[in-house]
């Protein structure tokens, strides 16, 4: 690793000295015989394999389906950092929203001068058809993930916000699962929060928003792409723990602007469709015509009023990485609070001072394109080879608005159980976020990505990156005497 | 429900009850296949139950010579042959993922499960050997009575319930005709009596297939006789695999779904229709205008409420 970084773990600290909230696991670590952590390695992946919990991987030839490697030990957070983490996130995800509905409406921050107009309106993701239209209770992201990073004991980082369709929330429930299954004792040492209340509070979010026809009785359904689709088995879970149909496009159809689903016993009537499935595959009328995965129709009824799409669409247009940069400035226009959780610092691209010291410093910088995601498109500077590092240069170069560069971080590093024992590993955290007609909602906690290999900073599932559960425990040992050495 | 939820869900009934058949009918074919030649048999096991699955024309294209391992691997494994156990199961795999939301936990698993099994098995070598292969035969009717059982004790009864026992039962009865057409694939040597020992082995097969050799004398006290074997897996409503016990459940299971449609169709009252022609039937009738014929024309009635089902439900 590169030695200008110093790095923080988060269960040593940066000086060695286990930090409070992990005393206790700590403690069983030391107590523990590595022969049981690898016989409860091997039934979490026993685990793991039965119940189906995979992703499908495009164009990986010989298994479509794999296994998201999944670490044992828990990722702990005390429940003072996880208030401060929650404020913070419900106040961005209220920003997110105010602003995705002004750049739809009124574009007083392109007025203002805050955000450039050029930067929204040639934003790939966002969607014409949408301007001037208003969404109920003009909530447009009514479930966000918001990617997290620390790199030391005073806060958190945002890394990137996800409004359009995040995943992943269904290894967080199912980490959880598996880790009671396999350490009841580790609970009965911990006051762990609970999450398994995510799902209904994902429904009470997406019925807040339902038409108001549907009178407190909405029909709801989850939209999937289908069963080769990546994330699949989170959105089959999904509908499974909301008690909702799932469907697919062919499922669908619209008459009069009003969205029904196949039945055995004809059509029936839907309120509200949580999609995960992206803008341009929901209706061939108005995106790709070459798209069989959505309804044809499906934005007439939208547009109507007659159905709910969660999240809506266009939403995308926020979660561009080049927004990113404008995040804390969005928060302190429409909310007029200082942003509680920080940004890292970024360099856009397409400002000719930033460029500049970006090509002097690419050994050093992590760039991103401003439309990518998945881990893909990206240069990690101080890893990369000397022929990428020029390959990047080029683009930079041809395109310089398509990129944004951001210092590389020093993650902060958890302990993760390996067949050859404990070791640390990078992590980030992606918390869920639910924004309803009645208000906000985070379950504590949410997914922890880890990077299995050892030192790599890429924590993404399609580039083998694993998950751990993540705990939020009450802040016992306050009061207590400071931690000695451990 | 969903009209793709219910056709996938009678699918996966229907591919997970073929997958056991399979495995049953190879194993009696076994059984056959073992005789001492002493006893006579001129060595159609293998072709009989080719044509019994329906899977005989793949064969044939396939250009490998009929015997007793081609024949297995075929039936098992063989990736070009779409009816084979091997592609059953993942047809059931796939429509199970498509509808896990429909699923129990239990139900699940024991696909799953058996998938991973084969897929293990896939992975150690090319052709399994004779003991694997028995293994495999075993897990194979093991998950489909796991499954069964899983579905009977857990899901609630509602259209998936229902859906899923209407594509079990058309499946089964299917499954049941095919089975008593063996008989008359497999060829008597013309010397031999019907009647003789070879006869009387080749229907004990059969009854052993489906393992109801000990309910054949609880019924009948008496040794075998081919009519009464028919007439067990035909006209006796306590057997459970019988035509006339798998109509009596489609039937009532249909009307489950149309009570709770509050609507009677076109498929009740075929299904109704053919349960009333077997109630009415006798095994002379069906000897007089032969077994052979009498199955055929089942098995196409049979696939007409198939068609009629999916018309009525939009599947």
């Amino acid at each position: 690793m590169d030695s200008r970084i110093t790095q923080f773990d988060e269960l040593a600290g940066a000086d060695g000295r286990t930090r409070a909230p992990y005393r206790k696991l700590s403690q069983w670590l030391a107590e523990t015989p590595p022969e049981l952590l690898a016989s409860r390695r091997e039934q979490a992946e026993l685990l793991f394999r039965r119940i189906g919990i995979t992703f499908a991987v495009y164009g990986a030839q010989e298994a479509t389906e794999r296994l998201i490697p999944f670490d044992i030990l828990p990722r702990i957070l005390a429940r003072s950092e996880w208030a401060t983490l929650e404020k913070g996130l419900i106040q961005r995800v209220a920003a997110l929203n105010a602003f995705l509905a002004d750049i739809y409406g009124a574009g007083e921050i392109l007025r203002a001068g805050i955000v450039p107009a050029d930067l929204v309106y040639r934003n790939p993701a966002y969607c014409p058809e949408m301007a001037g239209r208003r969404v109920p209770y003009d909530i447009f992201v009514h479930i966000a993930g918001v990617d997290i990073v620390r790199t030391d004991d005073q806060g958190f980082f945002v890394l990137e916000d996800n409004a359009r369709t995040p995943s992943g929330v269904s290894y967080m429930l199912e980490n959880r699962e598996v880790m009671m299954r396999l350490f009841p004792e580790l609970f009965a040492l911990h006051r762990v929060a609970p999450i398994e209340n995510y799902p209904d509070e994902l429904l009470a979010t997406l019925r807040s928003v339902a038409p108001p026809r549907a009178n407190g009785d909405p029909t709801i359904v989850l939209m999937t792409p289908g069963q080769y689709n990546s994330a699949f088995y989170e959105h089959s879970f999904l509908a499974d723990k909301l008690g909702v149909e799932l469907v697919e496009g062919r499922d669908l159809f619209v008459r009069d602007d009003v969205v029904y689903m196949r039945t055995t016993e004809g059509p029936r009537r839907v309120d509200v469709i949580y999609r995960r499935i992206d803008d341009d595959f929901l209706d061939p009328l108005c995106f790709r015509p070459d798209s069989a995965l959505g309804v044809a129709g499906l934005m007439g009824a939208y547009h109507a009023g007659n159905v709910t799409l969660a999240n809506a669409v266009g939403a995308g247009a926020a979660d561009d990485k080049a927004m990113y940069t404008y995040m804390p400035d969005i928060i302190r226009f429409y909310l007029g609070e200082a942003p509680l959780l920080q940004n890292v610092p970024t360099f856009r691209c397409r400002e000719s001072e930033a460029l500049a010291y970006v090509l002097d410093h690419l050994d050093e910088l992590v760039v991103k394109e401003v439309n990518g995601s998945g881990g893909y498109g990206m240069l990690v500077g101080p890893h990369a080879a000397k022929a990428q590092i020029e390959e990047f240069r080029a683009k930079l170069k041809a395109h310089p608005q398509n990129f944004i560069a951001q210092p590389t971080l020093a993650l902060s590093t958890c302990p993760i159980a390996l067949a050859s024992g404990v070791a640390p590993r990078h992590v980030d955290l992606r918390p869920f976020v639910l924004q309803g007609a009645n208000g906000a909602r985070v379950v504590p906690g949410g997914l922890t990505r880890v990077a299995m290999t050892e030192k790599s900073l890429v924590v993404n599932s399609s580039q083998g990156g694993g998950t751990k559960d993540t705990w939020v425990i009450d802040d016992a040992w306050v009061g207590e005497e400071p931690m000695g050495q451990a | 429900m969903l009209s793709r939820t219910a056709d996938n869900l009678y699918w996966l009934a229907r591919y997970m009850e073929r997958a056991d058949f399979l495995a049953r009918a190879i194993q009696a074919s076994r059984r056959l296949a073992a005789l001492p030649k002493a006893y006579g048999g001129e060595e159609t096991e293998w072709e009989s139950v080719l044509l019994s699955s329906g899977a005989a024309l793949a064969f044939d294209a396939s250009g490998r010579p009929v015997d007793e391992a081609n024949v297995i691997e075929f039936l098992t494994f063989a990736p070009e042959n779409p009816g084979s156990i091997r592609n059953c199961l993942e047809q059931a795999r796939a429509n199970a993922r498509a509808v896990r939301t429909a699923l129990t936990i239990e139900m699940w698993e024991s696909i799953n499960d058996a998938y991973l099994e084969m897929r293990a098995l896939e992975s150690r070598g090319v052709v399994p050997c004779a003991q694997e292969l028995a293994r495999f035969l075993e897990v194979i009717k093991q998950t489909s009575l796991t499954y069964d059982g899983g579905a009977y004790r857990t899901m609630l009864r509602n259209d998936a319930y229902w859906f899923s026992r209407v594509g079990l039962f058309i499946e089964r009865a299917d499954n049941t005709a095919r089975l008593l057409d063996v008989k008359y694939h497999v060829l008597l040597p013309e010397k031999e009596i019907v009647g003789g020992s070879l006869d009387y082995f080749q229907w004990s097969a059969i009854l052993r297939a489906v393992s109801a050799h000990t309910a054949y004398h609880w019924v009948y006290r008496t040794s075998m006789k081919p009519w009464l074997v028919a007439d067990l897996l035909i006209l006796r409503p306590e057997m459970p695999r019988s035509l006339i016990s798998c109509y009596e459940s489609i039937v009532r299971n249909l009307d489950n779904l149309a009570r709770a449609h509050g609507r009677q169709g076109v498929s009740q009252r075929h299904a109704r229709g053919v349960y009333g022609k077997l109630e009415k039937l006798s095994m002379e009738n069906v000897f007089q205008g032969g077994l052979h014929e009498f199955v055929q024309s089942f098995i196409t009635e049979n696939n007409r409420l198939a068609t009629l089902i999916s018309e009525q439900y939009l599947f």
